[in-house]
């Protein structure tokens, strides 16, 4: 089983957003950043399972500069066998998807993972972005994938339940939580990490299709108003006069 | 011309597809074209499109369309737009939305905005607004190019009735047959899913164990809302994955959240923060919550759940 796992660079969860140079770009200062969490605990993961099971390797992609190099170890050190970085700021999903489904092409691939989405742009393209570039079947939030030879069963969030489809590999798959657990490297996988190969490739020309050309933190303007513990009926009155919810 | 799919479950509108084609009658509108609604597969309620503003409905009932496929329907929803000329093609930003969103832009070359929260502004380029980083920020895009791709946030905007219905004409397409063999759909019946749920009561570890939830789940009653919780709940098995909203969970926007004995953790306001009343009980004054909340309750909730659910049913008695 040949499988390629994608991964992007994200703000660290508890970070704090902030815009710089007159709201049009996200300010780095002081934010640390880590692998995408739905990119790392359950595409890598089960992406690593499949493989200590059927045999075959894992292998990371992730477009992005040299800086990225920390995030991409931390994956090798979990354990893929090697990583490809695409040497380009990763400006939009369909430049990302082109980059990765251009690496992709001559690979044979078996399955292609990303995550469900991205914890900074919570865009969920990229996956299907690359399926359609490479003209393979598509799973998004798959919660469960099990392998039998060529054939993939798989369980995908829909509105209020669960869809189980099957289909035969190549195929591109996202993964949400329930996929796997985290793994946290050990010292053996951090040192192993050091020596596994790290290829830097060159990007392919393509254009972005939008861009962004202001941010805005999301106004905390909430004034909270404190109700009486003991007078439940005030509560239900305000929702109902005053915000009209109920 | 701007294309609209109408998704249909069991023959029906949900009120999420509603959303959706009010929203291309108003992206039609700015852009002063007609508004053409794509409905795959068999209902009888095709023309009701009409009345929320779709010119023409489309309906096609391939049976390769049968079962959901992303491959499938990125199919037909192109060879439809390119049938039309659509410039604007607008999915709701559900679990089909989702599948498909990418998959058209990369098969059109088009600029794509997914989990848009507002209408277009076109006095200076094409913009839209949509929430980034889980919720803590918001990016206005601008799209330049020839065909644009929007998929909607549920509840971002009302279903709005201004016109009648349409007769259906029906579309004939070639799809291949689906890679992908749909097995079997699980839902829970009776509630609405949380992505599309207007009410939400979401409890969290304050609530001590997996047992005492009927004080909540009688809340979620009394109002009509859709039960919730936080990750630890989740984690711990108190309650089923799929309540976990928070940024690796749901991500939400109900007219009204309720959060008790929810601490209000940053990565869970993120997934919340969007909802337009929150309330929020916690015995805990200092509880970070209550800095982003509209009403807070300080108090226990299993003394001030039960008053609010008994008040809750004097309302309903008085108003009925």
């Amino acid at each position: 089983m040949k499988i390629l796992v994608c991964v992007s660079k994200t703000p660290e969860t508890t970070a704090n957003i902030n815009f710089v140079n007159n709201n049009t770009e996200f300010d780095t200062n002081g934010v640390s950043f880590i692998m995408n969490p739905y990119d790392e605990w359950y595409a890598l993961v089960r992406a690593l399972e499949i493989t200590e099971a059927n045999g075959g390797d894992v292998t990371l992609i992730n477009v992005g500069p040299a800086a990225n190099d920390a995030v991409i170890k931390k994956g090798l050190a979990i354990g893929a066998k090697e990583a490809v970085r695409i040497d380009a700021e990763p400006t939009s999903a369909l430049f990302v998807a082109k980059q990765i489904a251009a690496y992709a092409k001559s690979q044979n691939f078996d399955i292609i993972f990303t995550g469900k989405e991205s914890i900074d742009y919570n865009g969920s393209l990229v996956g299907g972005m690359i399926a359609e570039l490479l003209s393979l079947p598509y799973i998004s939030y798959a919660t469960t994938l099990e392998l039998n030879g060529n054939a993939a069963t798989l369980n995908r969030d829909i509105e209020g339940g669960t869809e189980v489809v099957e289909v035969q590999t190549p195929f591109v798959v996202s993964a949400a939580k329930g996929m796997a657990e985290q793994r946290i490297p050990n010292m053996r996988g951090i040192m192993m990490a050091k020596k596994k190969p790290l290829a830097v490739v060159a990007a392919e020309a393509a254009d972005d299709k939008e861009k962004v050309t202001e941010y805005k933190v999301v106004p905390k303007d909430r004034s909270i108003k404190m109700i009486d513990p003991e007078n439940m009926k005030e509560l239900v009155r305000m929702l109902h006069e005053e915000s009209k919810v109920i | 011309m701007v294309l609209v799919l109408a998704e249909q479950n069991a023959g029906k509108f949900k009120k999420a597809t509603l959303e959706v084609v009010t929203y291309g009658r108003k992206v039609a509108d700015l852009l002063s074209c007609e508004c053409t609604a794509l409905v795959i597969g068999e209902t009888d309620a095709a023309a009701t499109l009409g009345q929320y503003g779709a010119n023409k409905v489309l309906t096609t009932a391939d049976a390769a369309l049968e079962n959901f496929d992303s491959q499938t329907y990125t199919s037909a929803l192109g060879q439809v737009a390119e049938k039309v000329g659509a410039k604007v093609i607008i999915i709701g930003h559900n679990s089909t939305g989702k599948s498909i969103v990418g998959r058209l832009a990369a098969r059109m070359d088009a600029g794509v905005i997914s989990g848009a929260k507002s209408i277009p502004s076109v006095s200076n380029g094409f913009v839209v607004e949509k929430n980034v980083f889980s919720g803590k920020g918001i990016a206005s895009f601008t799209l330049d190019t020839e065909v644009k791709i929007i998929s909607v946030m549920g509840n971002s905007i009302q279903p709005e009735i201004i016109g009648s219905d349409v007769s259906p004409e029906s579309v004939s397409l070639q799809i291949e047959d689906s890679k992908v063999t749909v097995k079997e759909r699980k839902t829970v019946s009776g509630t609405v899913p949380l992505p599309e749920a207007e009410l939400v009561v979401s409890a969290g570890r304050g609530m001590g164990g997996p047992d005492k939830w009927g004080i909540i789940e009688e809340l979620a009653e009394n109002i009509g809302a859709t039960t919730a919780c936080s990750r630890p709940v989740a984690d711990t098995g108190w309650r089923p994955h799929h309540e976990h909203v928070g940024q690796t969970g749901v991500a939400i926007r109900p007219n009204l959240y309720f959060a008790i004995g929810i601490s209000g953790a940053i990565q869970h306001l993120a997934g919340v923060s969007s909802s337009k009343v929150i309330v929020v009980i916690n015995k805990d004054p200092e509880a970070p919550f209550f800095k982003n909340a509209d009403y807070g309750i300080v108090g226990d909730l299993f003394d001030v759940v039960p008053r609010l659910n008994a008040a809750l049913k004097e309302f309903k008695a008085n108003n009925n």
